[in-house]
């Protein structure tokens, strides 16, 4: 009798556990969206709204990105990937934060109201959510990485969370849509030439010092992640970081754009881009 | 529709597009995107006896019209593939084909023996032509010996059909596609990647982790055309174009040329719906042309 109960348990199991996994997959699309607004946020970054003219968006989770097809680019052939900066599905918008890193990414400087954007998406894993809106989660971004965390922060907020954002620039310029992170948390800031916030670093920051959290969530360069990884490790917190290694395919089945882990080599686009730290082999 | 059915060797296709390796995972993870049962087959990622970790990272550089890779045949290994992926895509209404590489001939012949006893496996590609790995791979493509000796050992091993993919690093390639098919290959797929490499100027290094790559994307196009023209003329059995293709008339000019079938490897990354396009637009242009099937056409260059 007893075996005959525990396949009966071990089959409702199974049963759940194919359940979770149908949630948690996440189709993917490639879709010919069009662009609503086009904002330059200064010379080197760049704000793109776009729209899915024909249905609603696909589910999307913070973390997640998009391949981005460059038209007219002389120099590149490849896509780009482009983290989710925010998803607004009332107005069925997506937007990306797109920083001129080189002559793929300077063309999207082109792009109008009206233009056609290509993109695969949604593409990777995503950010772990707090489990309860009590958590109290520190997201951290530096340049170009802060993208991913605003729309992090608006889903914290919609569960009721409250987030704190820790945000690092060279300098004041370089601080992106301050007004729309502060919508979404409390928002602390460093910059390098102390003409915003706390002069130095993000690690430098105060707030680091004088308070706890349940969890952080980090994107950035890479010597900020390492450094953010140390002090979380140092401290005790659980920690994510978003890796952007360079990528062909985005789907996993080119195997370039992988990073070595506990498990070895993994690729970032579909495992990642978010690694909790323990995974990695960063000598921290 | 024209009928777009071709048989290589006894593999029996419904249309001339196949996936090429390393560009299209195990089909999987590209369902999303395309009915994979619309492709005339999918040629799974480099398989070996043992598994490899690859190259380090970077493994990648991106050029004007292609791209440089050094992955270095990661994979799980044979094993791992019997008992994990093999029960994920045998159902796939497809032909499922294994790229298959080693490091000697007996490690060609052992990996192989184990894909042979799969069912839902109708034929393999055999790799000795990968750029990106020190012992074996294109050692054994670049001369007429190594090639045959591989092919030979396989060939005892191996039922199916076997398809034997060759480097166009070489200075004749018709001459390796002679020698692989007296071993007993049953086709040839060509070209694999061109050795290349890249630098970073700013850090005066050398991009890939191991210094070069393998070349591919639509710069290769040419190069690819003329050897698989070449080797079409050559060789008896039947050739597998690849090299390059990302549009219809690519994949067209490559079956005119004199292959039977054709694969699509590097623009599956910019479009990866592009296979079945390519698929409809060689069904488009031999209504237009009054073509009732496709065999009318290959090899038919003048």
């Amino acid at each position: 009798m007893k075996n005959v109960g525990t396949c009966f348990l071990f089959r409702y199991f199974l049963y759940l556990c194919i359940a979770f996994i149908y949630i948690m997959y996440m189709k993917k699309y490639i879709l010919d969206l069009r662009i609503t607004a086009v904002e330059q946020l200064s010379e080197r970054y760049l704000l793109l709204v776009a729209t899915n003219p024909d249905a609603a968006l696909p589910e999307m989770k913070p973390g997640q990105f998009a391949q981005l097809r460059i038209d007219d680019s002389k120099e590149t052939f490849l896509r780009r990937p482009i983290s989710l900066h925010f998803v607004d599905r009332q107005r069925n918008e997506v937007g990306f934060l797109v920083q001129k890193a080189g002559p793929g990414t300077a063309s999207l400087w082109e792009k109008r109201p009206g233009s056609t954007l290509n993109a695969v998406l949604p593409l990777g894993n995503g950010f772990t959510m707090p489990a309860s809106p009590e958590q109290k989660f520190l997201l951290v971004g530096g340049g170009v990485g802060v993208a991913p965390l605003l729309f992090l922060g608006a889903e914290m907020k919609r569960m009721g969370a409250r987030p704190t954002f820790l945000l690092g620039s060279r300098s004041k310029s370089d601080l992106l849509r301050l007004d729309v992170y502060r919508g979404c948390g409390d928002v602390y800031v460093t910059t390098e030439d102390g003409s915003e916030g706390e002069k130095g670093f993000v690690t430098q920051h105060s707030i680091l010092r004088n308070e706890k959290f349940d969890r952080i969530a980090v994107c950035g360069p890479k010597p900020m992640m390492m450094a953010m990884a140390s002090y979380a490790k140092s401290v005790g917190t659980p920690c994510e970081v978003s890796l952007e290694n360079t990528m062909a395919c985005g789907l996993g089945a080119c195997l370039c754009c992988v990073e070595d882990t506990a498990e070895g080599n993994v690729c970032v686009c579909k495992e990642g881009p978010v690694f909790d730290i323990k995974k990695l082999k960063w000598q921290i | 529709m024209a009928d777009l059915r071709v048989n290589i060797a006894g593999l029996q296709l419904a249309n001339p597009v196949l996936t090429a390796s390393g560009t299209f995972g195990y089909g999987i993870e590209y369902q999303d995107f395309v009915d994979l049962s619309q492709l005339g087959g999918i040629i799974v990622k480099g398989t070996t006896l043992r598994p490899r970790e690859g190259n380090p990272y970077p493994r990648m550089a991106e050029t004007a019209q292609g791209m440089l890779n050094c992955v270095g045949l990661q994979n799980k290994g044979v094993d791992y593939f019997c008992t994990h992926i093999y029960p994920q895509i045998k159902d796939i209404r497809t032909n499922m084909i294994v790229n298959v590489s080693g490091s000697s001939p007996e490690d060609y012949a052992e990996c192989a023996a184990r894909i042979n006893e799969l069912d839902c496996i109708p034929a393999i590609e055999l790799n000795i032509s990968c750029p990106n790995v020190k012992h074996g791979g294109m050692a054994f493509g670049t001369t007429t010996e190594g090639a045959a000796s591989v092919v030979k050992a396989v060939r005892k091993a191996y039922t199916k059909t076997l398809i034997v993919k060759l480097s166009p690093n070489v200075t004749s390639i018709a001459d390796i596609a002679l020698a692989v098919q007296d071993a007993g290959a049953d086709a040839v797929s060509l070209i694999n990647t061109l050795m290349g490499m890249a630098i970073d100027v700013e850090k005066r290094k050398r991009i890939l982790s191991i210094g070069t790559g393998g070349l591919s994307g639509p710069c290769i196009k040419p190069v690819a055309l003329r050897m698989v023209y070449q080797v079409a003329h050559a060789v008896q059995i039947p050739v597998i174009g690849l090299g390059g293709i990302s549009c219809a008339k690519d994949a067209l000019e490559f079956l005119i040329a004199g292959a039977s079938a054709i694969e699509i490897g590097t623009a599956n990354f910019l479009d990866p719906t592009i296979s079945v396009k390519v698929a409809r637009g060689i069904d488009e242009y031999l209504e237009r042309h009054g073509f009732s099937s496709l065999k009318e056409i290959i090899g038919t260059c003048e």
